[in-house]
Formats: structure tokens, sequence, C-alpha cells
């Protein structure tokens, strides 16, 4: 068989953003496989924009039900998962290396007895088997694999797979799924800030280091985040992390996050190699520093040297005016 | 309580990475090693549940060369009570492969929980923790960067996309945690004299097929020179032009 599962991700009966990714890397592995894509979701009920899963290319949309799948449960979803990839004899079952994904990936690998190719940027076939890439050493080097074992598990990196435009019928069933939500029960989320972006999947990043000279000016940033509408979030070095000015989730790094967003712009951020590798996979990076010699400027696309106290506001109040 | 923590030789983060000349693997002429980073938080918390619990045992487990005894010696520095080493010529690109090994080595230690690092800094797979839970049955949370354990059973926070997921489960379970869980301690002069005297078993071992062929190791992507727009605000407006006229990503 030659057809990939595509692993879908949804809260509070809302498809996540990110499946849009994942069927965009599933259909192209499929196309190289020739083969469908069976596009798959756990959910206690009907969710809302699983259409779009055909729009990108599926094939097919299953939604299993289970009442206990309103949340995510880790051991109910991954048992629905490898008994769907097992008795469908697929090639490859692709999910999102989000943090839901990054949880139940391994689980589903592990359950299925075969390897789990993590956090790849590129997909293709080779002499027929699957052939990935991903970063290592938080991006310093990239690893060619080939993924050996059936089926080839996989997850994509966020950000990467640019979702495409592939409408397909996309005929679309319901199954019930049977079993327990597992031993591991997820109690609810805790969100953030309304409407907060997590660093890792924004496409528009603005970090900030220790030029900020104090937590309280992290309100600059917040602003300029705020100034793209919806779309940015606000990362930090590890130094200010380490500091305490930000919390840990915020940290752009080799021990922290690799993010690789559309604009990435580095605010008071001298550039350490561990915190290069986090972003140097960003589509265009811009620097904003004292000191131009900074090493953040080797690696950015385009610098401003100067006062960011004075730079920044400014370029919040031009970002104002372009979305206004 | 009895607790396992199974850990990682990586290179340091701050190690500027040369390809070997096999042109697969990292050359680690002049690396400098540590443990891996996150997993000093599991090492931290596992010290800090034994000495709350006032009784019990933590047992350092890592997979790796003969050089990862220097790791765990870091680990039982830290105050760990002993250490298994599963030797190996190398590890492999395949976290499955490493999870059978560690699951073998815990399969009947009777612990009460087993902790990771949420990942490994070299790697970056973010696997090996829930493989192992998965191959030894045991309930798992990955991520945790908050942990209340009772009798039985424990409520942990795990950073999602968004906010702090919560999740109860029932021990003995497996734990891979993140950083923000509690502030690792530095090993105190004492604790490295007496880490050299803790008991270190060394067990060759022989980890199974790997799925995962590495076929070459590449240097990313030269990213192509940058400019200085300008100095200060003044540049600001050609920095917007040129964001959307070149880079058009605004």
């Amino acid at each position: 068989m030659s057809n990939v599962l595509a692993i879908l991700e949804q809260r509070d009966g809302t498809l996540r953003k990110v499946s849009h990714e994942v069927v965009t890397g599933a259909r192209r592995l499929a196309d190289a496989l020739g083969g469908e894509v069976h596009a798959f979701v756990c959910a206690a009920g009907p969710i809302s924009g699983v259409d779009a899963a055909g729009r990108h290319g599926a094939d097919m949309v299953i939604t299993a039900t289970n009442a206990a799948f309103g949340s995510y449960a880790p051991e109910g979803y991954a048992r629905t998962i490898a008994e769907r990839a097992q008795a469908g004899g697929y090639a490859a079952v692709v999910c999102a290396a989000s943090a839901q994904g990054k949880d139940l990936a391994p689980r589903v690998a592990a359950r299925l007895g075969v390897s789990l190719a993590a956090d790849i940027t590129d997909v293709g076939v080779d002499g027929g088997a699957v052939v990935v890439t991903r970063p290592v050493y938080a991006g310093k080097a990239l690893l060619k694999v080939r993924v050996a074992s059936k089926p080839a598990v996989l997850s994509l990196r966020p950000n990467v797979f640019t979702p495409v435009e592939r409408p397909k019928a996309g005929t679309a069933e319901s199954v019930a799924a049977a079993g327990e939500g597992g031993r591991v029960v997820v109690k609810g989320i805790t969100a953030a800030a309304a409407g907060a972006l997590d660093v890792a999947e924004a496409p528009i990043v603005v970090s900030g280091g220790r030029g900020l000279k104090e937590p309280a000016n992290f309100k600059l940033l917040e602003e300029l985040a705020h100034a793209f509408g919806g779309r940015a979030a606000v990362g930090a070095s590890r130094a200010v992390v380490d500091a305490g000015w930000r919390p840990h989730g915020d940290q752009v790094g080799q021990t922290g996050k690799t993010v690789s967003p559309s604009l990435y712009i580095a605010i008071g951020i001298s550039g350490a190699i561990q915190h290069l590798a986090g972003m140097r996979t960003a589509k265009v990076i811009v620097a904003i520093n004292k000191d131009k010699d900074a090493p953040i400027y080797k690696i950015a696309d385009y610098g401003v040297v100067g006062d960011l106290f004075e730079i920044v506001p400014r370029l919040t109040e031009e970002i104002r005016k372009l979305n206004g | 309580m009895k607790i396992a923590v199974c850990i990682k030789r990586v290179a340091d983060s701050e190690t500027r990475v040369k390809i070997a000349a096999d042109g697969k693997s990292l050359d680690e002429a002049g690396v400098k090693f540590i443990l891996n980073p996150y997993d000093e938080f599991a090492v931290e918390e596992a010290l800090r549940r034994k000495e709350q619990a006032g009784a019990g045992e933590v047992v350092v487990i890592a997979c790796g060369s003969g050089a990862s005894q220097e790791t765990i010696r870091t680990a039982l520095a830290m105050g760990a009570d002993r250490g298994v080493l599963l030797e190996t010529a190398a590890v492999p690109a395949d976290g499955l492969a490493v999870a059978r090994a560690l699951a073998a080595e815990l399969k009947d230690g009777g612990y009460d929980l087993v902790l990771f690092g949420k990942m490994a800094i070299d790697d970056y797979n973010h696997q090996v923790g829930p493989m192992t839970a998965e191959l030894l049955g045991l309930p798992c949370v990955t991520c945790v960067a908050h942990l209340d354990l009772a009798a039985g059973k424990g409520t942990a926070q795990r950073e999602v996309e968004g906010g702090m997921e919560e999740v109860e489960f029932p021990l003995p379970a497996v734990l891979t945690v993140d950083k923000g869980l509690n502030e690792p301690r530095y090993p105190a002069l004492k604790g490295i004299m007496a880490a050299k005297k803790k008991p270190l078993e060394v067990k060759p071992t022989t980890l199974g097929a790997s799925g995962l062929e590495v076929l070459a190791m590449t240097p990313p992507p030269e990213r192509k020179e940058g400019r200085i727009v300008g100095e200060g605000a003044a540049a600001i407006p050609e920095l917007i032009k040129l964001l959307r006229e070149e880079a058009k990503v605004l």
C-alpha cells in the first residue's frame, strides 16, 4: 500500500491550523508514492473546519469519535491511530511536531513497533523508501535519514510545510472509536493571554534579549507584536529567561524552541551560537542592536543599528499604519 | 520512593558543529560533552522527591559509549545513589532502539517513577521517554513543567500552544520534564568526592536494528549575506519598504 495517514489536530472541537500543514506534507509524500491521503482526527463529535483537509489534498477524511476524545487523551488517541494505521496498511503516518504531536507520535510508533522520524523539515521518496531531512543540534546540522520501517511514522516541524490548496473530493466519514480514553487524563487547558500564539507556531516572532535592560521594557515588544494583528508572538533569549524576565515557553534557542517563522525580529539580542541555532531557519531575519559587530548581524537579512528604545516604537508605528 | 532517571551525554549547546569524515556524524574532536540540560531537571526532581519522601533510591541510567560514565558521575555528584551504563558503541538516530534497551533495564526494577528530560539537545528526538513508557505499559506525561504527587497519583502541567495543559495520572508513571520544573543544584565538592565511590554498573549492551538509516549530515544552508539598512529610527521606512517589496513578508 502506498497511502498516507495524516493525523489532524483539534482543540475544543475546532481543527487546528497546523493540520493544514500536515495534510500538505502528507499530500506531497502520497504523490511521490502514488497513493492517497486519508486524514484522521480523534474527537468527541463533529469537528468544525475539518473540510479544509479535502481542500489541502485529503482523499478521505475520517473522524474517529469517542466520548472520551473531547480533550487530548494520549493513550486513547495513540491506540486508535495505531489500530487504524495497522488496519489500513499505510505506507506512512504523518502528524505535526506540535505539543500534542510530540507526545502522540512516539506512542503511536512504539505501539506499531516502528521508528519515528521526528520534527522533519522535508520529505521525499528515493528508490521506494521514505527519505526525510531533520535538523539536529538545534539546526546547526541537517540529517538526511532513510526511514526503513513500515509504516514510516513522521512528525512535521510546524511552519515549514506551507499549506497548499489541492482540492480533492475529500469524502468524509465518521467511525466510532472503541475503548477508553486511558489512564492519563487531560483535565483542561489554562489559556495564557487570550489569543496568545506560541513562538513555535507564530508566522512572525518578535524576540528580545538583554538589550531590553529590564523586564518591563518587553512591553515595547508586546506592542510591536500586537501591531501585527494577532500574527506575532513574543520570544526571548536564554539570558532573559534564565534571569526570570520571561516565561520558559518563550525561549528561542538550542535549550528552548527552534522556530521557523516567515519573519523573525531580534531586538537587543547579540546572537549567541545557541540562540542563532534556534532561529536561523526563519525565512527573513531582522536584527536591531546597538552593537554593529554583534554576531546576530551575520545571519540577519536586514539590520538596523542603534538605540532600540528609539527604533522599536517607530517600527511599531509603521507596522500599525500598514495593518491599519 | 524508588526513582529512575534516564540521562544522556550530549555535546554542549555552545558547540560549533563540525561534520566528521564519514559525512554522517559530529566530529567530536575538541567538543565538550555535558549532561543533557533537560536531564538535569529530571535528576533534580528525583532528588527532591526522594528527600521529601525521606527515603528511597535514585538510580541514574544512561545508554551510550563508555564516556557516558563521566556523565553518570555528574548525576551521582548531584546526589543520585547509583548508576547503570548500558554500554553501546554509539547512540543511534533511532529512539526506539534506545527505548527498548532502557525498557529492558527498567522492567523489573520496581520503580515508582521513571524520569527523562523532555528531549536531548543533540538529536531533538523528543521520543525516548514516551516510547519507553509504551514498551513498559506505564502511563506517561511529557514536557512536565509543574508536578504534584500524592499517594498513588499525580497532577502535572505541561505547556501546549497558548496555555498550560493540566493532566492527571496514576503512579507508577514515566514523566519527561521541561525547563521551569525546578532549578537544578550544582554538584558540591563533597558530592563530587562522594560520587567517585558510588556504585556504577557497566552493562555491555547490543541495540536492536535501527529503523532509521542516516544517509548524510550536512551543514545548514548558508544564509545569504545580509545588510545593514541604516542607523536609528530614521532607517525604519527603508526597512519597511525592503520587507514589503524585496522580502515580501509584510
